[in-house]
């Protein structure tokens, strides 16, 4: 039998059930991992042991009194993006360190009111705003497969805690690729739904049209359960979508065979690691063999200007949500100028870190007098554009598959000093957000020792196909099969 | 398309920011670069297309006119840095 913090959701939901373990068990499993790997990895910023043993208390008196409910008393670990009522929220900023929120996060009080066990809050670039972890305000954390790695982002922190096993699944947000590249980068499952599927209310905001919430689990069943409990239409959150929830889990296993899977030349380019490349070409091969139709005829066009569209809109959208942060409702508060002003400035000026500064400056920058037109309305043009490249791929196809990265993870501190080289790594996924559509990433093997994701793109609203494809890929490694040498 | 101090200082301004030499200096470099990168946009035809601000076909979603509980306000007001007599204290904003 596999150790206890190996588990899935679902296997500890059986031993739960069975009273063959408690959630108290799970749960001081997940504390004692995390005290024993916390020094190497890094991935929590908190850790609310006293919350997680009430909260399985309380599950286990539920589950003697027979309740069945799938993610009752399993341990989760959620991004610090993710407002908790009564537990500090720094979103990786020194202008949120001391921030304890007074309202809880529409995803997390679900998860929670699910009978969920929160055993910390997870590291993250700052705001979000990275693909590596490195931005967070107070330290990087380590990917589980090479220490010396950094483990994705921005949500890096919740991807390790999954992959290492010091929680059975997490939460994390997806703006550009926050969920999917670190997923790909350790090994694990993590999907971004279609905008407007799961609530933003509570979700610290980066860019309100982009940004989406998620879940990273060690499968794809595991992924389907918590869209179950995360997924439904929110008055909180005037953009969450009227839409109904189906169960995620039926038809999980229903295969690939007859759909058509669409393969964008622009995302095999020749720059792409030939390790990644042969990686997804045995995925795709194994998608054949199974009955689906593979045809690497697509074309996206556009996909070259994705990341302009991206680096103009999400900062511009970031350089008005940040604003809130002044010094004087909340948060870190400089108080020593001579002026309001020169408050505020200095507020701003030490309390958000490099890449925050950047983004606000560009933003600012896309926004200003004279320069609107030619940036920010451009860029919401060519989203019209990216989106319709989109739609029209999926008349003809089920399922948009390829590589989350151009590389498996690189190393701590290769990528820092160079801007446009970290916003590089997102060329795969961030197209997903702009035009709002589900994407995912399962596991497709290794380079080297270092995992390698496949990411798999739905029409909007279709969750399931993009499950149903990620299912039929999973046989070929699964988190258990290979597990980080820690 | 090259940004200048003058123009670094000009931003930081409107955004509030108050930016060390240094960053003044590696900023100017390094929005210089990201700002050229931008004109991949140039070569997408956009001759008629209307903009896109999000992806859901959802506009002016109402909530019901009702009166509901609020947060109470010791607690909106318990992470605030300086409060007094239940209001946020600010500097004085006109000199």
């Amino acid at each position: 039998m596999p150790e206890l913090h190996e588990l899935t959701i679902r296997e500890c939901a059986a031993l739960l059930q069975r009273r063959e373990v408690s959630s108290r068990d799970l749960t001081q499993n997940a504390l004692a991992r995390i005290e024993a790997l916390e020094p190497k990895l890094r991935a929590f910023l908190t850790v609310t042991s006293e919350l997680a043993l009430a909260q399985a208390d309380a599950a286990d008196m539920l589950l003697r009194a027979g309740d069945r409910r799938e993610l009752l008393g399993v341990p989760v670990a959620i991004k610090d993006v993710l407002i908790t009522k009564g537990v500090r929220t720094t979103c990786g900023s020194k202008m949120l360190e001391e921030f304890v929120p007074p309202y809880e996060a529409t995803v997390v009080r679900r998860l929670f009111e699910a009978g969920a066990v929160m055993v910390g809050k997870t590291n993250m670039d700052e705001f979000a705003m990275g693909s590596s972890t490195e931005n967070s305000a107070y330290h990087p954390t380590h990917n589980p497969w090479d220490l010396t790695r950094v483990p994705g982002g921005s949500s890096g922190g919740s991807a390790v805690a999954v992959a290492a096993g010091e929680a059975t699944y997490a939460l994390g947000s997806d703006t550009g690729g926050s969920i999917r590249q670190p997923a790909a980068l350790c090994g694990v499952v993590g999907m971004k739904p279609t905008y407007g599927r799961v609530s933003r209310y509570g979700l610290v905001a980066f860019a309100s049209s982009l940004d989406q919430v998620g879940p990273f689990t060690r499968d794809v069943h595991d992924c389907a359960l918590v869209l179950n409990a995360i997924c439904g239409h929110d008055a909180c959150d005037s953009t969450s979508a009227p839409v109904d929830v189906p169960d995620f889990t039926e038809g999980l296993d229903r295969g690939v065979k007859g759909m058509r899977i669409g393969v964008p030349r622009e995302y095999l380019p020749d720059t792409l690691d030939a390790g990644v490349r042969a990686r997804i070409d045995e995925a795709l091969r194994a998608l054949e063999t199974q009955g689906a139709t593979v045809d690497f005829d697509l074309t996206l066009p556009s996909t070259e200007a994705a990341l302009a569209v991206y680096y103009i809109i999400a900062p511009s959208e970031a350089s008005a949500n940040l604003a809130r942060y002044d010094g004087v409702k909340y948060g870190f508060s400089y108080r020593r100028g001579e002026s309001m002003w020169e408050d505020m400035e200095k507020t701003r000026g030490l309390g958000f870190g490099a890449e925050v500064k950047r983004r606000i400056m560009i933003g600012t920058y896309a926004l200003s007098s004279g320069y609107y037109d030619a940036y920010y309305l451009k860029a919401q043009k060519v989203r019209t554009v990216i989106r319709r490249e989109f739609d029209a791929a999926f008349e003809k196809y089920d399922a948009i598959v390829g590589p989350v990265t151009p590389t498996p993870a690189f190393k701590i501190g290769e990528k820092t000093g160079d801007p446009m080289e970290m916003y590089l790594n997102d060329v795969f996924t961030l197209p997903v957000n702009i035009a709002g559509l589900p994407g995912i990433s399962v596991p497709a093997g290794f380079v080297e020792g270092l995992p390698v994701g496949l990411q798999i793109i739905g029409k909007p609203f279709d969750e399931a196909t993009v499950l149903r494809v990620a299912k039929a890929c999973e046989g070929m490694q699964s988190w258990r099969a290979a597990r980080p040498p820690l | 398309m090259a940004l200048d101090r003058e123009e670094v200082l000009h931003i930081a301004k409107l955004a509030r920011l108050d930016l060390t030499e240094d960053e003044i200096a590696t900023f100017s470099a390094q929005l210089s670069e990201i700002l050229n990168h931008f004109d991949v946009l140039r070569t997408v035809d956009t001759e008629g297309v209307e903009p896109t601000a999000h992806t859901l076909p959802l506009h002016d979603v109402y909530a019901e006119d009702e009166a509901r509980p609020s947060m109470a306000q010791a607690d909106v007001l318990a992470m605030a840095p300086v409060t007094e007599e239940g209001y946020l204290r600010v500097r004085a904003v006109l000199e």
